[in-house]
């Protein structure tokens, strides 16, 4: 028995690939299984190659696999595309009805099924999914009650025939590829899994239950890839929690409107990824100014420009930390994990609130996108504070104002809303004196300089860096953000199998940065290895800028648009290790 | 309740003397007082220019933010707390030049927010470069030989993006004015009020004096028999006078709200509200991922 696989299915965008992967993995995911997913897609809608990759596996599991066991494919193309990838002995479940041939040299093992002749036998088309995911499902010699469960789920509100018609396309997909294979394949049966119950989400779900969680009741934002489903996640709850999501004309019209939302006293939050974060740059300086929470969140995908749109990358780190002109606080947190993207969501809202300045939650296209289990999410661990917020005030004297942005200690001021009495004072983008009225004296400018720019002095949020950091002297410490955090863990095992000493460190707090927590692993380490998907080493150049260590760091980037495999890890780890000091 | 008086505070206007804007800040306070307005319970949203300037000179909640962006910081702040009144405003360079997308789009979405811009042709502020509201051959530092672009007319394009309320009037008609901000505060969704106010610095062609001889009151004998609530007439009403028309132009009483159309919006303010989750809610939340 086996205690891991990978599984892919792969056509043209439209052709069903997405209900299929959809309904495989809540099947595997019912078993308890750990789930990994990644989709591979073009920015077009209908056409276009796609393909979506699962990895089971009865451990916890955070990064895609270097090969595939499993490869059902809709199209020849798709199987000229992945059969590549297939490791020795794999697998492919093909439609019949295209010929399907395996490339030159592939000892891959070949199972024709009439998948759209039993489809359209059944009655559509359509039902080409179900035949094709229960002939693999077959091979896996799972349960079929589990699947069919998933399929009722799937097409209940269609009515029972409906049902019944897919059910029926499973097994006629089943009867076929068992009697062609002789019974499941024995080499793909899997070990039982732990039958713990997991959620099983996209990280962009996963930061729409937290922004519920959080309180948010307003979501203002203007559609994009890969961001559009933490909007269409709120759409769907805010609603029945007494809260709305407004489609905006542009992202300025979505970070003012939250910006103004957020002024009025209501946890309000955009999300867009780099070309929306670029038109919102002068406001995000305009809550810097005037001291409002607001909750942005970037989930990063390949740039410049409109770049590769549905592709990985993590390439606007100097955009979230510099963006906007002029000096303001601003904190920019990177989820590592789906757990991350919930917590860190609720955490970036009282941030927010309680030091009143803009937060930007950094995401990448394979934390936001890629499906995968999840610990079940913990109600006890919300909390939600709101800083200097004050709703009773003494009344005020005749034209007096609240100082809004009183010289405090620690820079926070107390924080009054509009429509409370005693509160009432004026905000503006033009520097201002403590009740918040223009004024280009000198030293107000300077200690209101101070006051902003000082309130983040000592934020470090739970969990700056995530640390696995086993030996005293490390030979390579690896340091990423964001998404691969999984595939570096997965280039260690094989690294330290191979005797190498080695450490991990995700950073999860990228401004402020947290300087004095890295800096001791910086110098145990003789070399730093700092993983990115970009091009110019935006992580590296944070980590030289404020600890230091140049000389013992080297970069990987990878900026094709795919996400790191553990191999590229692993090999490039061990080729940067021997170098040792420049 | 409060009197006018109670929106003025002690702060000196850096307008120049006869600015057009002073008139439209008076007809604010006296607005707001006239409908039982106490000052917290008022938030100004202006944008950036001379006219921007205006919300903090009224006692009241009031937010100088960016560039153009008034209006979507307004209907941030209306969705948020629908208990408020807001008036968002600025000059005609920031709602018809750099916020003209937000205009229409809130004209369209009809969140309870009037819309007060003061209209002097001209951009005051960085010293007298030429506005979408500028003449044809209008000559300003920016178009030294004249303006070769057409001049946009504000009062169409509210009328074809489905306004609810359009109102014009002119600075010195303080009592024309008045009324149509309060008419504009009770209206039910978005008001879009324009108001000539003379920049007496960079503006010799577009004065007092050229106002007065030019424009068309609806509240006189101009406007007997008009309808307001006719929308062709009022398009031809405002195309017949150049746009030189003031009075209440167009205003439809049947089209709800954005925030009467929001499915389980509740009169409350979302401020005022519990954000909580319970464990019940929250876990009926989380089942969705199991
Ligand atoms: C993004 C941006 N671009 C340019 C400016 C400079 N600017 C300030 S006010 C203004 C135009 C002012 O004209 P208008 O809106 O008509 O207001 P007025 O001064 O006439 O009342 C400009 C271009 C700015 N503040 N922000
Ligand atoms: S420059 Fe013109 S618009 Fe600005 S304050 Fe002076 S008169 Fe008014
Ligand atoms: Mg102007």
């Amino acid at each position: 028995m086996i205690s891991q696989l990978s599984w892919k299915i792969g056509g043209q965008q439209g052709e069903g690939v997405e209900s299929t992967d959809r309904i495989f993995s809540t099947a595997l995911n019912r078993l308890g299984y750990y789930l990994y997913g990644y989709r591979h897609f073009s920015s077009r809608i209908k056409g276009g190659h796609t393909n979506n990759k699962i990895r089971i596996s009865t451990q916890p599991i955070r990064a895609i696999s270097d090969d595939l066991d499993i490869l059902v494919a809709f199209d020849q193309e798709s199987i000229d595309l992945n059969a590549p990838e297939l490791r020795p002995g794999g697998v492919v479940v093909a439609d019949a009805k295209f010929k399907p041939v395996l490339p030159e040299g592939s000892d891959a093992r070949l199972f024709a099924v009439p998948i759209t002749a039993i489809a359209e036998e059944l009655g559509t088309s359509l039902m080409k999914n179900m035949v094709a995911s229960g002939a693999s499902w077959a091979l896996l010699g799972l349960p079929i009650e589990v699947f069919n469960q998933a399929v009722e789920e799937e097409f209940g509100r269609k009515g029972p025939a409906i049902v019944e018609k897919n059910v029926e396309a499973v097994k006629r997909g089943a009867e076929f590829v068992l009697e062609q294979a002789g019974g499941p394949l024995e080499e793909f049966a899997l070990e039982p899994a732990d039958g713990k119950q997991k959620m099983f989400m996209i990280g962009n779900e996963a930061i729409g239950l937290g922004t519920v969680a959080a309180g948010c009741r307003l979501m203002s934002a203007y559609p994009i890839t890969p961001a559009s489903e933490i909007m269409e996640y709120l759409i769907k709850k805010l609603p029945k929690l007494g809260g709305t999501v407004v489609q905006t004309e542009d992202e300025i019209a979505a970070v003012t409107m939250a910006i103004g939302a957020n002024y009025a006293g209501v946890r309000t939050m955009t999300a867009s990824a780099g070309p929306g974060l670029s038109l919102m740059m002068e406001a995000i300086g305009l809550a810097g100014m005037t001291e409002q929470p607001l909750v942005i969140v970037d989930t990063q995908r390949g740039g410049p420009s409109t770049g590769l749109p549905t592709k990985q990358e993590q390439s606007d780190l100097n955009a979230m930390v510099y963006g906007t002109h002029g000096e303001i606080p601003k904190v920019v947190i990177a989820p590592a994990s789906i757990e991350d993207c919930f917590y860190d969501t609720i955490e970036a809202f009282n941030i927010a609130e309680e030091y009143q300045v803009p937060v930007i939650i950094m995401t990448d296209l394979q934390l936001s996108l890629g499906k995968q289990s999840c610990e079940k999410l913990d109600y006890d661990r919300i909390e939600i504070r709101r800083g200097k917020l004050q709703r009773e005030l003494p009344e005020l004297e005749p034209n007096v104002l609240f100082k809004r942005y009183e010289l405090t200690e620690d820079g926070v001021s107390p924080r009054s809303i509009p429509g409370d009495k005693g509160g009432l004072h004026h905000v503006t983008g033009v520097e201002h004196d403590e009740t918040g009225r223009p004024s280009e004296n000198a030293l107000n400018r300077k200690q209101m300089m101070d006051k902003r720019l000082g309130k983040l002095n000592n934020l470090l949020i739970p969990e700056a860096i995530r640390v696995d950091v086993p030996h005293e002297k490390p030979e390579v410490l690896i340091i990423g953000m964001g998404s691969t955090g999984g595939t570096i863990d997965e280039a260690r095992v094989r690294l330290e199998q191979g005797g190498m000493r080695t450490g991990h460190i995700q950073v999860r707090q990228i401004h402020p940065f947290p300087t004095e927590s890295l800096k001791p692993y910086l110098d145990a380490a003789e070399t730093v290895i700092v993983l990115e998907n970009n091009a110019t080493a935006q992580l590296a150049s944070q980590i030289k800028l404020h600890c230091g260590f140049a000389d013992k760091i080297r970069n990987l980037l990878k900026y094709d648009g795919n996400p790191f495999l553990p191999s590229e890890v692993y090999e490039a780890s061990k080729e940067m290790s021997k170098v040792g000091h420049i | 309740m409060a009197t006018f008086k109670e929106f003025r505070n002690n702060v000196k206007p850096n307008w120049c003397p006869g600015c057009g804007d002073f008139s439209i800040q008076a007809a604010i306070q006296r607005a707001a007082a006239n409908v039982g307005l106490e000052p917290e319970q008022l938030a100004v949203i202006s944008g950036i220019g001379c006219s921007g300037r205006i919300s903090g000179y009224i006692n009241a909640y009031g937010l100088h933010g960016i560039h153009g962006r008034a209006l979507p910081i307004a209907q941030g702040v209306k969705l948020a707390n629908r208990e408020l009144t807001v008036i968002a405003s600025g000059g005609d360079g920031d709602g018809f030049a750099i916020g003209m997308g937000h205009t229409v789009h809130a004209i369209r979405r009809n969140v309870n927010v009037t819309y007060i811009v003061m209209d002097n042709q001209i951009y005051g502020l960085t010293k007298g470069q030429t506005s979408p509201r500028s003449a044809e051959g209008f000559k300003t530092k920016s178009t030294p030989e004249g303006s070769i672009e057409s001049v946009l007319s504000p009062l169409e394009i509210a009328l074809s993006a489905g306004a609810t309320f359009i109102a014009q009037s002119f600075s010195s008609d303080l009592k024309q004015l008045t009324a149509l901000i309060e008419a504009g505060i009770k209206h039910e969704g978005f008001s879009l009020i324009n108001v000539f106010s003379p920049c007496v610095t960079f503006n010799k062609v577009n004065t007092y004096d050229w106002f007065k001889e030019n424009i068309v009151n609806l509240d006189g004998e101009a406007g007997e028999g008009y309808d307001s609530s006719n929308r062709l007439a009022a398009m031809t009403k405002v195309m017949e006078t150049n746009g030189l028309v003031t009075g209440l132009i167009y205003q439809d009483t049947k089209r709800r709200s954005y925030e009467n159309l929001i499915s389980g919006f509740q009169e409350q303010g979302l401020a005022n509200q519990d954000i909580k989750l319970s464990r019940e809610e929250f876990e009926k939340l989380a089942a969705d991922f199991v």
